[in-house]
């Protein structure tokens, strides 16, 4: 098919070619920027931001870690861990519920559980704060596990429920037959089949909760509870002109979800296909 | 008000209440039944009516208040925060500003990622085609707040990598402080964001292309149909409705823009950067004017709830028409 290769085709190709690099190279750019201006010295960054750094030290990486960034890690691997087995569960079950059981008015919960997908959390932000800080909730762990599971119940049900609509009624039927009870079934059976759409959601979560800046921002404060990208913009503006810091901070934050994705990419795309192509 | 729904099948069993004794046991454990059904949905149900839509209808409320932090006064003042908002000219600029977004979003993040993932899915090579959508995505994956502040300093006047590459072509007269004026501030910050977001809507629309069947574009080049052809008779037909969805969470997602205007110039200067989301900050937490923010919020409200209700509109006549 693209043995004939015309004089015009060979142009196109040419083009593309450079396009897709291009491209690439406008991505992959600043992003290595970002991780060799953790390594320079102040001077250095503000000599010629094109050179490589002198010597290749951790000082920055030590100095960030030790500048709170060690707390904002740990408050943001427990915010995402947390948070993310919360709403895979409440979600899961939600998506049972409404697939796979006789409910009255199925269709009325549908719509108020999906119905969520199209509220703004700022619409929420000035009773939120308000409520939280009537429990005592307010610049607790649980204000942000509560946040981010309550927002991402619909869209993370959606995707599960899109899965779930289509696996197959026999199923069901034969666990009933075998005596299974309902819990069993879901356990046993219809969980463990929709594994591909669990780890893609799974990972949706992280990237969600990781990232996360308006209510982490809003609802937080100091270096206990801040996660890290509230606790990054604080390293900002406490340490001055210390740049070289900040990047090393920057890095730290962004390695964990990036290596998560490469690790994962091939879940990830065909989850999202099973689950989004519907 | 939602809490209460689940009690409904015990209405049904009490009606059956003066009934004999075994006519009378059977719905009861029917309804037993159906309250454990309600199990499986009940966690979600309370979260998303505590914490989702309580506030929601709250705000409603809190926007005719006149309301201050400090001394807790509280008063009500009808749709007085609304005249505000509609004299408020930066409440205007926001809006306008949020507008700007959703239309480059539209142009880069649509438009431009339906191309890119057409292009990217027209590679013969596996490898290549899985590596490039892998490494536009990496800046999907890393924060807005890391790629806000990563392109903080790239617009830095001083050791900025815009102003040094500009010089370095010989450009240098084009050097500016990309952030610290009014008339570019705005557009430096979609530029970042299109910069951060294009790499997830082409991996989803590079989803999409990979579920149409390979033998239609085989079909048709056989028939000599050309490339750019063949994307508009069959790719883009065939992607619509990821089109669509991505035309609405697009445009969504413009109006909720907060992250990156916070990290990079938190609305300044003058003003010139505030969105929806940072006046409404702004004006709540820094100016503690809890009435005023709520009212911007029914804005976002309004206009977020509006742009969901075409797309279900779309969806059913669409289905209407199969």
């Amino acid at each position: 098919m693209v043995t004939r290769l015309s004089f015009a085709g060979v142009i196109a190709r040419v083009f593309m070619w450079t396009f897709l690099l291009c491209l690439v190279v406008v991505v992959v750019y600043p992003l290595t920027w970002m991780v060799l201006n953790g390594f320079k010295t102040n001077a250095e960054l503000f000599g010629n931001p094109f050179a490589l750094p002198m010597q290749w030290g951790w000082e920055n990486y030590s100095d960030a870690w030790n500048r709170g960034v060690s707390n904002y890690l740990t408050t943001s691997i427990l915010v995402t861990v947390t948070s993310t087995i919360a709403t895979v569960f409440i979600s899961a079950w939600a998506a049972y519920g409404l697939t796979r059981v006789e409910i009255p008015f199925s269709r009325t919960w549908a719509t108020i559980i999906l119905g969520g997908l199209m509220l703004a959390p700022t619409v929420a932000l000035v009773p939120l704060v308000k409520m939280f800080q009537g429990m005592g909730l307010y610049n607790t762990f649980w204000a942000l596990l509560i946040l981010y599971t309550a927002f991402r119940i619909p869209f993370t049900t959606f995707l599960i429920r899109a899965y779930m609509i289509d696996l197959p009624r026999e199923v069901d039927e034969a666990a009933e037959v075998d005596g299974a009870s309902r819990w069993t079934a879901f356990w046993r059976i219809i969980l463990p089949m929709c594994r591909p759409i669990i780890i893609s959601v799974v990972i949706l979560h992280i990237l969600f909760a990781w990232n996360e800046y308006l209510f982490a921002m809003v609802f937080t404060s100091g270096t206990d509870m801040q996660t890290l990208p509230v606790g990054l913009t604080s390293l900002m503006s406490k340490h001055g002109t210390d740049y070289p810091v900040v990047f090393a901070g920057m890095v730290i934050a962004a390695l964990p979800v990036v290596i998560l994705f490469f690790v994962c990419q091939r879940y990830f795309v065909k989850g999202l296909a099973d689950g989004i192509g519907k | 008000m939602l809490l209460t729904q689940p009690s409904r099948p015990v209405e049904g069993a009490t009606a059956a209440h003066p009934a004999v004794a075994p006519s009378r046991r059977a719905p009861k454990r029917f309804t037993a039944r159906r309250l454990l059904a309600f199990g499986w949905i009940l966690p979600a149900v309370v979260v998303l009516a505590v914490f989702v839509y309580l506030p929601l209808v709250q705000n409603l409320g809190f926007s005719t208040l006149e309301w201050d932090i400090y001394s807790g006064s509280q008063e009500f003042i009808g749709a007085e925060n609304y005249q505000r908002l509609v004299a408020d000219p930066i409440f205007w600029s926001s809006l306008g500003n949020n507008v700007l977004y959703a239309v480059v979003s539209l142009v880069f993040q649509v438009f431009g990622a339906i191309v890119l993932a057409a292009i990217i899915e027209s590679i013969r090579h596996d490898r290549w085609r899985r590596g490039l959508r892998a490494v536009y995505f990496v800046p999907s994956a890393i924060s807005l707040t890391v790629a806000g502040l990563l392109f903080y300093f790239i617009y830095e006047p001083n050791l900025g990598l815009l102003n040094h590459a500009l010089d370095a072509v010989g450009l240098g007269a084009l050097a500016q402080p990309w952030l610290g004026q009014e008339s570019t501030a705005m557009m430096a910050i979609i530029v970042m964001s299109q910069w951060q977001g294009f790499g997830y809507s082409t991996l989803l629309f590079a989803v999409a292309i990979q579920r149409i069947p390979s033998e239609l574009y085989e079909a048709a080049a056989i028939d000599g149909i050309g490339a750019v052809r063949r994307f508009f008779t069959i790719t883009l037909p065939l992607v619509r409705e990821m089109t669509g969805l991505m035309i609405i969470v697009t445009i969504a997602g413009a109006f909720q823009v907060f992250n990156e205007v916070m990290v990079m110039t938190t609305g300044g200067p003058n003003n010139s950067t505030q969105v929806l989301g940072t006046w409404l900050y702004r004006n709540g937490f820094v100016r503690n004017d809890f009435g005023y923010a709520a009212a911007i919020a029914t804005v976002i409200f309004v206009i977020t709830l509006a742009i969901a209700l075409v797309q279900l509109w779309i969806n059913r006549r669409r289905r209407v028409e199969w």
